[in-house]
């Protein structure tokens, strides 16, 4: 099978890549571009770990093939730090304790980045609302709203 | 395995590349990357279209017209399509909304297809290059579709005219145990004069509830009226079993279910099961 030509804007940075045709953007960012943020958990669209930002909307990198990302705008969880310092996003998921094994972490920074960039000021019924396709085994949930409602609230303040 | 992609940018073109062997069109992904995510080896590629009338919504007249690739987050969010927006909704959570598409939903099967669900009772048409055909009749032989579905078109009931019902497990988004939507038309004593129901997990696909639609007319929306209706609704439906509920647990919840639905018990989309 041929080789097809792949070309995005990646966390701001132009990525140009030659992936087989069919292979899901899930594949091409971790296994050819090198960025392991998005994680590979159900590759159904059941568990939203692969969650990535396209074009402001997220989506599903486990079931978006790479071709059809072509001229698109991504963003995931590792482009979110700027020069060492932690997107509020992610410092509120650390200090609330909102993350155990990590796994789901990803994707759920994803699914808040997208809810706060639309509703600066949500409801914890907007944050569950948010999360409600991204799925976490170990933390029991109530963190990480609290951590998207922190983060939101420190958005606040800043903007203030 | 790889597989080929090829992308066309008129329906009429991806329609002939989609009749060789093996070839799936490639709509939001949900249902046919999900596949061979699995392992289906009978895909070998996908063929897609960028006409844009298939990301059209078209409203005109109460007349309803949505492209086969609209998702159902555009639905959700659109301001003339808001009676429509509990049943786009009940599908997935946020990243699947971005994804799914009227077209994917017409073919996917129990538990998903929740739309189709909403679809069936609008009596809507779908259309292919082919022409238009009755979503009852289209649902029934999907299996052997090999037509693009370019658009579905629907009248939009009045207010209150159109409900929906979607009961799972999980809060607030979990797959199906069951959906209900009805579109009812009452006279103005408040019997229904016109009813149509459709069930979702009831079958292996979206299905009418006929015996219930029958059993409605003539009768008001009270605890007594739609006694009648409650008792038929599981005539005919084969529900399926799977993780989330047995066939015979689907049976026995489903009159409760369409009583909160016909009595306005319902104040959001889902109910707990």
């Amino acid at each position: 099978m041929a080789k097809v030509p792949v070309q995005f804007t990646l966390n701001g940075a132009e990525k140009a890549e030659f992936v087989d045709s069919g292979t899901t953007l899930l594949h091409a960012l971790r296994d050819k571009i090198g960025d392991t943020s998005p994680k590979g958990g159900c590759h159904q669209g059941t568990c939203g770990a692969c969650s990535v930002i396209i074009d402001g909307e997220l989506r599903l990198s486990c079931l978006t093939l790479a071709e059809t990302c072509n001229g698109a705008a991504i963003t995931t969880t590792s482009g979110l730090s700027q020069g060492g310092v932690l997107h509020p996003l992610q410092r509120a998921f650390l200090d609330a304790f909102a993350t155990q094994c990590g796994f789901c972490t990803p994707g759920m920074i994803m699914a808040a980045k997208v809810l706060l960039d639309q509703t600066p000021n949500p409801s914890r019924a907007e944050v569950v609302e948010a999360l409600s396709g991204n799925i976490c085994r170990c933390t029991g949930y109530e963190p990480i709203i609290q951590a998207v409602l922190t983060a939101a609230r420190s958005n606040s303040q800043r903007a203030a | 395995m790889a597989l080929a992609l090829q992308t066309f940018s008129t329906v009429k073109d991806a329609d002939a590349a989609l009749k060789a062997a093996g070839t799936r069109y490639l709509g939001g992904g949900t249902l046919v990357v999900r596949a061979t995510n699995e392992g289906d080896v009978s895909l070998s590629s996908f063929v897609r279209s960028t006409e844009p009338s298939l990301s059209t919504i078209a409203v005109s007249g109460g007349k309803i017209r949505l492209g086969a690739s609209v998702t159902m987050a555009a639905i959700a969010r659109h301001p003339d399509l808001s009676t429509l927006s509990p049943a786009a909704r009940a599908v997935g959570g946020p990243a699947i909304r971005n994804m799914a598409t009227v077209g994917g939903n017409l073919f996917a099967p129990a538990p998903y297809g929740d739309f189709a669900v909403a679809l069936l009772a609008l009596d809507a048409t779908v259309r292919t290059d082919d022409g238009e055909t009755p979503i009852e009749t289209f649902l029934a032989k999907r299996d052997d579709s090999r037509a693009i579905v370019t658009s579905v078109g629907f009248a939009l009931p009045s207010h209150g005219g159109f409900r929906f019902l979607k009961v799972s497990r999980v809060k607030p988004k979990g797959i199906s145990v069951l959906s209900i939507a009805a579109v009812l038309e009452q006279a103005a004593d408040g019997t229904v004069c016109a009813a149509r129901i459709a069930l979702g997990c009831m079958a292996d696909r979206p299905m009418r509830a006929r015996a219930a639609e029958k059993a409605l007319l003539g009768r008001k929306l009270t605890k007594d009226g739609i006694a009648p209706a409650l008792a038929a609704v599981g005539e005919g439906t084969s529900p399926i079993t799977d993780p989330i509920a047995s066939a015979w647990y689907r049976t026995q919840v489903l009159p409760v279910h369409l009583g909160r639905l016909l009595l306005g018990q319902v104040a959001g989309m889902e109910t707990k099961a």
